[in-house]
């Protein structure tokens, strides 16, 4: 899950990282006194923020107020800002970077950082860059933090506040179940402190059942994302028209492939996972409803779930509502022959094969208005 | 042969009381699998399916001899679960439970490392030798014994693949369920070699998805160091960027981690990659 900048600096400061002193807006109106040139910063979970006009700075009370109405309501790659955060505007002498990451390669946590902050991090060049895993046992040490401070030709003033903030920084990380935090810029103010200009933390979503404090996430999912995810059922809504129903996430993403492969495009992934439940089919066929597709395509390999249970889950809820759309099923594995008959009587179309099965989809798709 | 579990691999099942647990524990037995006990803790001395139960992992280990563990306990338990296997000197230790906290997981799969043994998972199907062995929940009747080896992060699409492989008449020596998580305790390279090793297999069968890098290293792996032939299958070709796909591991950030760039590695590699599931069997067999 991902937190918006203003929540993870909240989180920031729990652990005494130094952030700038702001507070968050819904209004224009709601913008105190502004005494001092100040930043407004869209709050939305993407990135290029600054390249679509999402961050502006202002030396006074109207002004402010003026920018903050232009960012309000603003739509940055389809997210729309709700929030601005406004904080004072920093005196700007260095930009750093410091970060951790979950890195799948090693199995372990990395740290990151460079001297030459400001920028996405994958365009600095590694020479410039200090990047390690953090060892499992000790975590991050202060051995290591020295050689950190000491590859980004940190002067001996700035040196042990650098290190400090790199150790509450991992405190937070692994306190929290973070997989990715950054802190990009890491500014050196021109008086010589450390601020975390911007804030950019992602928990583990496997861990938000330990961390209720965290909260719900905001603005990630489309409404029908988050019903199905209430659900728990993995669903995500795409660009196409054919909605795909499958068990277990790399045949969905596979069935996803074929229709690509037969020319047409995917309108959503739902995972059906592994069930012996027909009402589990009978929930995640109504949500696929709601996505409104204009062809359902399911694929379904009985290994442990049985074929005929998904079957009859479908016959019910096309009998009892109607599907409303062409439905191409697939069904292997697991009784298949019972499975096959149960969805003819249900005056759905079977398919064999998954490239027979996308095929019919995709020209289903395309016929009609 | 087979890699990692044979005839001789003595199974305990970690969550044996439970709904799954109970199921998949007979299924193993049906397999022919030798699960020689289960844990439950504070179910000790009971019995699933005539398998004797233990409230520890320590416990089931001396009584029975156990060198390898299969752990169906809820996620919160899981990672608990797993440390004990490892403490009572199992060998290898099968993650089937799903939704296990990343940081648990680089603990436990660490501690594997520093004692010997091998964690698999989580958020796997298992492994199954066909006609020897099975540990964890891949349906029984899509295996047929034969010379190829399957390693995948995948479960049903392994399913899928593993059934046409057999319906060619071809069958597998080991199929290994890696998983979908980020961070795993077996990877693709660690199967790879596996497989190169093993005299009874002669082709394998790479079943990879977006996210990570993992199919990558994979394949600059084979190419220094496997000398059978490599076919593989790439899941999520037409998923977009920044959407987490089912599976905790099958994300595109940014640039990295899309199918494209994970085809491209395979095949400059010599691996030729499938564009259907199906058509694994007739790659293997060159007819296509």
């Amino acid at each position: 899950m991902n937190l918006m900048e203003y929540k993870a600096k909240e989180m920031f400061r729990e652990f005494g990282i130094p952030t700038p002193e702001g507070y968050v807006v819904d209004a224009p109106d709601t913008i105190a006194k502004v005494d001092r040139p100040v930043v407004i910063k869209a709050q939305v979970l993407t990135g290029g923020r600054g390249k679509a006009g999402g961050i502006q700075f202002a030396s006074d009370t109207k002004e402010a107020k003026a920018k903050a109405k232009q960012v309000l309501g603003m739509d940055i790659r389809g997210h729309i800002v709700h929030h601005v955060l406004v904080e004072p505007k920093l005196d700007i002498g260095q930009e750093l970077y410091l970060g951790f990451v979950i890195d799948r390669s090693v199995r372990a946590v990395r740290v990151l950082a460079s001297a030459r902050g400001g920028m996405d991090i994958e365009s600095v060049p590694k020479s410039e860059l200090f990047s390690e895993p953090v060892d499992v046992e000790k975590g991050l040490t202060e051995e290591q933090t020295a050689r950190m401070a000491k590859a980004l030709r940190l002067d001996a003033r700035l040196a042990p506040t650098f290190r400090d903030v790199a150790a509450r920084l991992w405190k937070l990380f692994t306190t929290k179940d973070a997989t990715l935090v950054e802190i990009n810029p890491l500014v050196v103010t021109k008086q010589g402190a450390l601020v975390a200009a911007d804030a950019k933390l992602t928990i583990d979503n496997d861990a938000l059942y330990r961390h209720p404090e965290v909260g719900k996430p905001e603005d990630e999912y489309t409404p029908l994302e988050q019903k199905a995810k209430d659900q728990g059922i993995a669903f995500v809504q795409l660009e196409g028209n054919i909605g795909v129903i499958a068990n277990g996430a790399g045949l969905t993403m596979a069935t996803l492939d074929a229709i690509r492969a037969a020319g047409g495009a995917g309108g959503v992934f739902l995972d059906l996972g592994g069930t012996d439940d027909p009402e589990k089919v009978k929930v995640a066929v109504r949500l696929m409803k709601e996505a409104g597709p204009k062809v359902v395509l399911i694929n379904i390999f009985g290994g442990i779930t049985k074929c005929d249970t998904v079957a009859k889950g479908l016959q019910e809820v096309a009998s009892q509502e109607g599907m409303g759309v062409p439905v191409v099923a697939r069904i292997k594995g697991r009784n298949e022959e019972l499975a096959r008959g149960i969805l003819k009587d249900a005056g759905l179309i079977a398919a064999t094969s998954l490239q027979e099965a996308a095929t019919k989809a995709v020209e289903l798709s395309r016929g009609g208005a | 042969m087979a890699i990692l579990i044979d005839h001789g691999t003595r199974v305990i099942v970690q969550g044996i009381t439970g709904t799954q647990g109970s199921y998949h524990a007979k299924a193993m037995l049906d397999f022919g699998t030798r699960v020689v006990g289960g844990t439950s803790p504070g179910k000790g001395g009971q019995q699933v399916h005539g398998i004797p139960v233990f409230n520890t992992a320590k416990e089931a280990v001396e009584a029975t001899g156990a060198d390898t563990s299969c752990v169906l306990v809820p996620r919160q338990f899981a990672a608990g679960a797993v440390s004990d296997a490892l403490e009572a000197g199992v060998r290898l230790v099968v993650v089937i439970t799903e939704h296990i906290p990343v940081q648990d997981v680089i603990r436990f799969v660490h501690r594997a490392g520093k004692l010997g043994s091998r964690v698999v998972g989580p958020n796997c199907p298992g492994l199954a030798s066909p006609g020897r062995c099975k540990v964890g929940i891949l349906p029984d009747t899509i295996f047929k014994p034969g010379p190829v080896g399957v390693v995948s992060r995948s479960g049903t699409l392994t399913y899928e693949i593993v059934n046409s492989i057999s319906e060619y008449g071809l069958g597998q020596t080991t199929c290994v369920g890696i998983g979908g998580d980020p961070v795993i305790g077996t990877n693709f390279i660690d199967a790879l070699g596996l497989f190169e090793r093993d005299p009874e297999t002669k082709q394998i069968v790479l079943v990879g998805e977006i996210g990570g890098s993992a199919e990558e290293e994979a394949a600059a792996y084979v190419k220094e160091h496997v000398t059978k032939p490599v076919f593989a299958y790439i899941a999520g070709r037409s998923a977009p960027p920044g959407k987490t796909m089912g599976h905790a591991g099958a994300i595109i950030s940014g640039s990295k981690g899309d199918a494209k760039s994970k085809v491209e590695a395979l095949e400059r590699a010599g691996i030729k990659v499938a564009t259907w599931p199906a058509d694994i069997p007739r790659l293997i067999l060159g007819e296509m």
